[in-house]
């Protein structure tokens, strides 16, 4: 199987505070990768050195076989961070200019959204089944449709891994099945590997084929078939607790 | 009355085409600090014997950039490298104003001019004017994905540490050449004002953007007519005429519910 990422040996530290340490992953085209870990064990910060937003003190990453530092193929990437929810709600912008400012890397000279933009925003829409919405204000939009709308702004450029860091932090039930059944399409239909940080640790471990732990400043991967999700909930917070799924 | 007319229209353009952004980016506070910066150039210039938009540009120019050094330092407060440079605006014009004696002609700085508008001022006007605005239009779709999310833009290509550091001084040279129309203390106003008043219309980012223009382009010409016909300072008839703008847009907005 090919290898789209390879973390070797990395070391992080904020200043002396060491979080990460000795650091290995390999994510595989394909793959639905979750991460999962307690507060403050650095899954954002792992997110944000695979993308070279912060520098490791030591090791590697390797992104489509390209070191991260002289990584430039930044079109097959699609990131949708933490804080893609804080955005200012007012901003004057439609859902097309939106989406359609993923495109940067493929507009000409002047950047203008020419036709086959235009097409290539309507696909993304459909894929997150919002036909239509072109013209709508983001900040008309409820939660659950904004973020569809930064997922299509992701796919919009035809990226080959999606990073995304807790996505669903403050998204109601209805929108995270909705939310799953999407990653679920994309993943299988369009064949794009996905990278999730998440910290229900329950669901995510049903939805992904492998699962990355992080904490101790160690990240071990395991099939998700393997994970034992009571283990590591007794680890993390030191008393047996179990996951109860139940619907109403 | 001509000279005044023709470079106020190019303030009234490129005014709102940079607020718009820094209304955006939540950088209002910038406009203001470096037209701080460009009064202690001015005075800085007339104490020197230097052409006061070239010191104001110059100052301002290095003050944009000491900004952006500064925030480096300060990385948890933003707000912070802007109210240093603010503080040293404010002290260093405060001192070239106490050392020379041309207060009539700082004056006219402060709160603009239609009657003092030379020729060269046009054309200096007009040459930046142009600059800056060509700059917008290029950098008009990385400057809409920088002020709406930084972090995903920079990962689309968008070279957001160059593009911002431009932006600064854009903002710098629309300071410079704007406050020989509407003055230093209120040529933040003008890229502030027109930019709210089409906030409460914008239906899309573009029709903002444009609008914004607009209204700069109405406030303008409003603002120079009751300046020119009631003898008074042509920044402060300007801004009170944007702020007026404002107002009836948005009554017509609250009536047309």
């Amino acid at each position: 199987m090919e290898k789209v990422l390879d973390v070797k040996d990395v070391y992080f530290a904020y200043g002396k505070k060491h979080v990460l340490e000795d650091v290995n992953l390999a994510v595989f085209r394909g793959d639905f990768l979750g991460i999962v870990g307690p507060n403050g064990s650095a899954k954002t910060t792992l997110i944000k050195i695979i993308l070279g937003i912060l520098k490791p003190q030591k090791g590697t990453v390797v992104l489509l076989n390209s070191p991260i530092d002289r990584f430039n193929q930044w079109n097959k990437i699609g990131y949708i961070s933490q804080r893609v929810k804080d955005f200012n709600i007012a901003f004057p912008a439609t859902v097309e200019e939106i989406v359609g400012a993923n495109l940067y890397s493929q507009m000409g000279f002047l950047k203008f959204l020419n036709k086959e933009h235009k097409m290539k925003i309507r696909k993304a829409l459909d894929i997150v089944n919002m036909p239509g919405y072109q013209n709508h204000l983001i900040g008309n939009l409820s939660g659950g449709q904004q973020q569809r709308v930064f997922i299509a702004r992701t796919l919009v450029s035809g990226p080959e891994i999606i990073f995304m860091d807790e996505p669903l932090t403050g998204v109601d039930v209805q929108s995270q099945e909705q939310f799953y059944g999407l990653m679920e399409k994309i993943n299988k239909d369009l064949k794009i590997t996905l990278v999730m940080v998440s910290h229900d640790i329950g669901v995510i471990t049903n939805k992904a084929n492998r699962v990355a732990c992080v904490g101790d400043k160690k990240v071990c991967v395991h099939p998700s078939e393997d994970f034992d999700k009571e283990g590591h909930i007794k680890k993390i917070y030191g008393k047996d607790l179990s996951i109860l799924h139940h619907r109403h | 009355m001509q000279r005044a007319f023709l470079s106020g229209i190019i303030v009234a353009v490129i005014c709102p085409a940079i607020g718009i952004f820094l209304v955006l980016r939540r950088m209002s506070m910038i406009g203001d600090t470096l037209s701080h910066v460009a009064l202690a150039g001015v005075a800085g210039g007339m104490l020197g014997g230097i052409y006061p938009v070239y010191s104001a540009l110059g100052f301002s120019v290095l003050s944009a950039l000491a900004i952006e050094g500064l925030s480096k330092e300060y990385e948890q407060y933003k707000e912070l490298s802007i109210a240093i440079i603010l503080s040293a605006g404010i002290g260093l014009a405060t001192i070239f104003i106490s050392l020379g004696n041309s207060n009539s002609a700082i004056f006219s700085y402060l709160f603009g001019s239609i009657g003092l508008v030379s020729s060269r001022d046009i054309w200096i006007i007009f040459i930046l004017g142009l600059y800056i605005l060509i700059s917008i239009l290029f950098f008009y779709r990385s400057l809409f994905y920088i002020a709406f999310d930084e972090e995903a833009a920079r990962l689309a290509g968008v070279p957001v540490k160059w593009i911002n550091l431009y932006f600064i001084i854009l903002v710098a040279m629309t300071i410079a050449i704007s406050m020989r129309i509407v003055g230093v203390l209120l040529v933040s106003s003008l890229m502030i004002v027109p930019v709210a008043t089409s906030l409460q219309l914008g239906r899309n980012f573009k029709q903002t953007f444009i609008c914004s223009i607009l209204f700069g382009i109405l406030s303008v010409l409003i603002g120079l007519f009751i300046s020119f016909y009631v003898d008074l300072a042509p920044g402060g008839t300007i801004v009170i005429s944007s702020i007026l703008i404002l107002i009836v847009v948005i009554l017509i907005k609250h009536i047309k519910g």
